[in-house]
């Protein structure tokens, strides 16, 4: 554990927004920084056993497509599992680690998990549900890790 | 050719796991001894020197070689 502290809120459940907090998050773990992440709202879809995390690019038309799609297609149904399967062959083919891959380098760097336990309770989730090893507190419980933090993050 | 005590392929793999994969082997290294770290993600050369910077291991040297890259890193 370095004297550095870095502190992050990932709200994002979304296979695309997973990959900040996990990236810098175990990447600062090997730099040597002390690092926290508070999982709440949607986020805390990356704290699951089985991560399902899908993409889509419906209200996000930056994402690139191989070919243009209109918009009143994307709705189509299997169009989100389409998008998701193509996205993973296409990070996999780039050497792009998994989610799974960079969670457990997370895990294995010691990186601080912290679910929180309002919007566990808000989406009723059970603990079972979430990997083991993973702390659950509210607002005071990062702020405590964030308040000397030296980088502090939203994601 | 310098000399090395340990050798990481990383060719293939993308930000941040060439970076991620050298903390994993300098650890299983004893100070003073020196990682050959060969990896194509363009990213790296810039990320390497900054793992070194930040984490206090040298950079001994560093070197292009038909599209791969080379990172010698002696652990401090």
């Amino acid at each position: 554990m370095g004297d550095k502290k870095f502190a992050i809120i990932a709200t994002k459940g979304t296979l695309d927004w997973a990959y900040p907090p996990f990236i810098l998050g175990s990447t600062a773990a090997a730099l040597g920084y002390q690092v926290g992440i508070f999982f709440t709202f949607y986020g805390l879809n990356l704290l699951k056993k089985k991560l399902d995390l899908k993409v889509t690019s419906l209200g996000n038309p930056a994402m690139p497509m191989p070919m243009p799609v209109p918009v009143m297609a994307q709705i189509l149904p299997g169009m989100q599992a389409m998008m998701t399967s193509m996205m993973k062959a296409k990070m996999k083919a780039k050497g792009v680690a998994s989610i799974e891959e960079l969670r457990e380098l997370c895990i294995e760097a010691q990186v601080r998990m912290i679910a929180c336990q309002m919007t566990v309770d808000l989406f009723e989730y059970s603990t079972s549900e979430f990997i083991d090893g993973i702390e659950y507190g509210g607002a005071a419980t990062f702020l405590e890790f964030a308040g000397d933090a030296d980088i502090t993050m939203y994601m | 050719m310098s000399q090395y005590d340990s050798e990481l392929d990383a060719s293939g793999l993308n930000c941040p796991l060439p970076i991620l994969k050298a903390k994993k082997a300098l650890a299983a290294l004893q100070s003073g001894q020196v990682l050959r770290v060969i990896a194509t993600d363009p990213g790296s050369v810039k990320d390497f020197e900054a793992f070194a910077k930040q984490t206090g291991n040298e950079l001994v040297e560093q070197q292009e070689e038909g599209g791969k890259f080379i990172f010698l890193i002696k652990k401090a």
